[in-house]
């Protein structure tokens, strides 16, 4: 992404848009909408037929919905994101963008996407779009961020919706199994983000954003860390007991909840200097692994048709018990 | 000959315009194709569906 990044020669003229393609694509926040469409493909994989140029469609949908929000959030955190330096290069803070230009692409995107999901689809799932990209862009960003320290365990609601609004595109009800996936991205989004937050405390505490490490210590936030971990590690195994996942995903799901709850652990235990920090930051790595290692061996199952409680079956079978 | 009125672009400035408009070229062509597609797939075999 070397155009959304690089640095400009001089100050934008006022009025005049300095932001390339590569820009407005960045605000698009596009690592986060690839791991919305990857869980979304998950959560439309329960449902029993999709049709793949319907479900193709659904999902381009449902990734510039997701973007949208990014961008809204972009727009209205401009301000804190010019103070952190993870952030201080995005393409508003840095000028390329005026915050202008940023709320026209986000609204005109959000409303595009909704409808188009909406017309594809149908209505039910295109309105659970809506709910998540008002939740993210207004709940999230404009209240929640600033002004509580559990902002991202309830903001992470938004990032847990995109399997519920893939079953629903896929199906027009809602699935109780995609359910099952909210909870195991809600879940995980705490210690996910909480990881980062205390590798990036001094950054929060100049922006004012009352992150937990800021508000209740870094020593809170490794128990918090740890206490997510361990409801995430077993509430990851419920899709085995309700029937959708298989040998395959009870083993993957078993060992990578282990090892995070390993991470999790070190986190909490190593509390001073580099071993805090290195623990932090391989805690942080490894959740995304872990989602997407989860997420694509369930992914395998349900396309291949091997999950479910029948597959059990056939490894007791193979196995002469 | 008379100087242009109004704000004139630099070379920057037209570079990263151009980009932008050849990117919105494409997405609005890709916004078509889509469009195409899924109505034949919506429409299915219906659409042989009619008096000849």
């Amino acid at each position: 992404m070397s155009l959304a990044t690089e640095t400009l020669t001089g100050p934008p003229r006022a009025g005049i848009s300095m932001g390339t393609a590569g820009d407005f694509f960045a605000l698009l926040k596009p690592r986060v909408m690839s791991l919305v469409v990857f869980t979304a493909l998950v959560g439309m994989a329960l449902a029993p037929h999709v049709n793949p140029v319907i479900g193709f469609a659904a999902l381009l949908a449902i990734a510039v919905g997701a973007g949208a929000s990014g961008c809204l959030n972009m727009w209205y955190d401009a301000d804190i994101d010019a103070l952190m330096s993870r952030t201080a290069l995005r393409p508003i803070p840095s000028g390329r963008v005026t915050p202008d230009e940023a709320l026209a692409f986000g609204l005109v995107l959000s409303v595009g996407s909704v409808a188009v999901l909406g017309l594809v689809t149908n209505w039910l799932a295109a309105g659970l779009l809506a709910f998540t990209i008002f939740f993210y862009a207004v709940v999230y960003s404009v209240w929640l961020k600033r002004s509580t320290s559990q902002n991202i365990v309830i903001g992470g609601a938004a990032g847990a919706f995109p399997p519920v609004i893939g079953y629903t595109a896929a199906t027009g009800t809602l699935g109780f199994d995609s359910w099952i996936l909210f909870l195991i991205i809600f879940l995980w989004t705490p210690p996910h983000f909480w990881a980062l937050a205390l590798l990036k405390t001094a950054d929060y505490r100049r922006a004012g954003v009352p992150m937990l490490p800021v508000v209740a210590g870094d020593d809170a936030t490794r128990f918090q860390i740890l206490l997510y971990t361990l409801a995430l590690a077993p509430a990851a195994l419920l899709p085995v007991v309700f029937g959708f996942a298989g040998p395959a995903y009870l083993l993957v799901a078993s060992g990578t909840g282990a090892a995070m709850v390993v991470y999790a652990w070190r986190v909490y235990r190593r509390r001073e200097g580099d071993a805090a920090r290195r623990a932090s930051i391989k805690l942080f790595a490894f959740s995304i692994i872990y989602l997407f290692a989860n997420f694509a061996v369930l992914l395998v199952e349900l396309a291949t048709g091997l999950g479910g409680h029948a597959a059990f079956g056939t490894v007791a079978r193979l196995l002469g018990v | 000959m008379a100087e242009p009125d109004g704000i004139v672009l630099t070379e920057e400035e037209l570079k990263r315009r151009r980009s932008r408009s050849t990117a919105l070229g494409w997405v609005l062509g890709a916004i078509v194709i889509l469009f195409f597609v899924v109505t034949i797939a919506k429409l299915g075999g219906n659409v042989a569906n009619r008096p000849l």
